[in-house]
């Protein structure tokens, strides 16, 4: 059996609300909330990046697999926001939790399904008795062009998943991807913001590719939406994923708990991964659980999880989603927001 | 700061990472080679994750690395082992601070070296 032994989060306490962006760009916010279905975001504080999220998360996923992180064989960072363009995110994560030097290190990068590639990758190793136990992490302070649609939604956060083969929280069942080559959204080398294909994001990238994913995967298993208790499907939106959720047969209270995109946005690589984090934070023993991401360019990776009885040992062992999401809040207006976000340019 | 000397001295910013001398007790934080009570020996000891103010300090003239974070927040927390430690507090509003009031270690970002340099990490503390 091979799965997750410990499962963390780390979400920004700084936010902005939705009106707050749509008045500064002289948009209509009730419209934006009302179609987006989006209310605030997180925003990264003046010293947070990938990496820094990366660590809290990482955290607390030890905190909850309760190992020695010298067992860990292998790190991997899921992200589009990797502070270096040369040197590994990896490496200050590895370091900073006490797992170098024995240990394989990577930076993926894959828009906003990043994070799932890092995971599918740790359960592979550990599936093939490579190494005891790997982390995967997907995390992002996500970009989006100021006046654009995606300033929205681009938000910060990300989620750890370390996998193992003994006191498993959750055991991975199955995994299926779906890729193809996709221009829907992009950043070249060297540009600061990325640029998407407006409405070509959604039925040609977003849908084809998680529906191809989802229906993949239950084909694969001969499950059904009915023999799940919930689905998390990627949210660039707080639409998209109920959309797709209903095209795949999922119930609304299915979705409901992993739907975190309203009061988080969309923190990218993190996005899924956080969606399933809080999933897990309220699921039970033998509580069955789809995780679909997204990933621009584009693909989709699909699991299937089902929770163990370790859940309620390990639960309140670290912060949960909600709690992240629901406290604390320091709301910053659109001045310090883009502080906050570099977007002002100062000298040296 | 130099990049040697920033590498050097990750397993304390990173790691909270400290030394107890095997002579005395006294738990020295960052570690050092000789303890005041004249011994060499030390075992290592971690920094407990949470801790109290003990007292702090607002910064509102800044050095130029931090000038864009004024106002900010300086303490010396008392963590849960007993451990003193000088950090920032962030995440907070100075009037936010009092003395006795729990905070957590986090990993940040402390500064970067310019636009095109290595991007330095640590701990510094939030209220909780």
């Amino acid at each position: 059996m091979v799965g997750i032994v410990g499962y963390g989060s780390y979400l920004p306490r700084y936010r902005i609300k939705v009106d707050e962006i749509a008045k500064q760009w002289g948009r209509d916010a009730e419209a934006v909330r009302r179609g987006l279905l989006l209310k605030e975001k997180t925003v990264p504080a003046l010293d947070e990046d990938t990496i820094t999220i990366s660590v809290e998360a990482a955290r607390n996923a030890l905190r909850r697999a309760e190992i020695d992180p010298a067992d860990i064989g292998a790190v991997y960072i899921g992200s589009e926001s990797h502070p270096y363009a040369v040197k590994p995110s990896g490496t200050v994560v590895a370091e900073a939790l006490g797992v170098v030097p024995e240990v394989h290190i990577a930076d993926y990068e894959f828009a906003c399904k990043a994070g799932t590639e890092a995971m599918f990758v740790a359960f592979s190793l550990v599936s093939a008795d490579q190494m005891k136990y790997a982390l995967a992490i997907g995390a992002d302070t996500s970009q989006g062009a100021p006046g654009d649609a995606l300033e929205f939604s681009a938000s910060a956060g990300g989620s750890a998943f370390i996998f193992g083969k003994d006191k498993i929280v959750a055991e991975l069942l199955h995994t299926y991807s779906y890729t193809t080559d996709t221009p829907d959204f992009w950043r070249r080398e060297g540009a600061f913001y990325p640029l998407h294909g407006g409405r070509f994001t959604g039925q040609p990238a977003y849908f084809k590719h998680i529906l191809g994913a989802g229906e993949g995967i239950l084909k694969k298993s001969g499950l059904k939406a009915s023999d799940f208790n919930y689905a998390v499907f990627h949210m660039p939106n707080g639409k998209f994923p109920l959309t797709v959720g209903k095209k795949l047969g999922f119930k609304r209270e299915q979705l409901e708990p992993g739907w975190v995109v309203p009061l988080m946005g969309n923190t990218y690589s993190g996005s899924s991964p956080t969606g399933f984090s809080a999933t897990l934070d309220i699921a039970k023993k033998g509580d069955m659980i789809l995780l679909v991401s997204f990933g621009s360019g584009a693909g989709s990776d699909a699991f299937i999880f089902k929770v163990t009885e370790r859940i309620d040992e390990v639960r309140d062992k670290a912060d949960k989603v909600r709690d992240m999401l629901e406290t604390n809040r320091i709301y910053l207006d659109y001045g310090h927001y883009a502080k906050f976000r570099g977007k002002i340019i100062m000298n040296d | 700061m130099p990049s040697p000397r920033y590498h050097r001295e990750m397993p304390q910013r990173y790691r909270l990472e400290a030394a107890k001398c095997s002579g005395c007790g006294r738990v020295a934080f960052p570690p050092r080679m000789v303890c005041n009570c004249g011994s060499r020996d030390f075992k290592g000891e971690k920094v407990s994750d949470y801790g109290k103010i003990l007292t702090f300090t607002t910064i509102r003239v800044a050095p130029k690395d931090f000038e864009t974070e004024v106002p900010y927040s300086v303490a010396i927390v008392e963590s849960d082992n007993g451990v003193r430690v000088t950090t920032q507090v962030v995440d907070c509003k100075p009037n936010e601070l009092e003395i006795g009031k729990k905070v957590k270690f986090v990993f940040r970002k402390l500064y970067t070296e310019g636009h095109t340099g290595i991007i330095c990490y640590g701990y510094k503390a939030i209220l909780i």
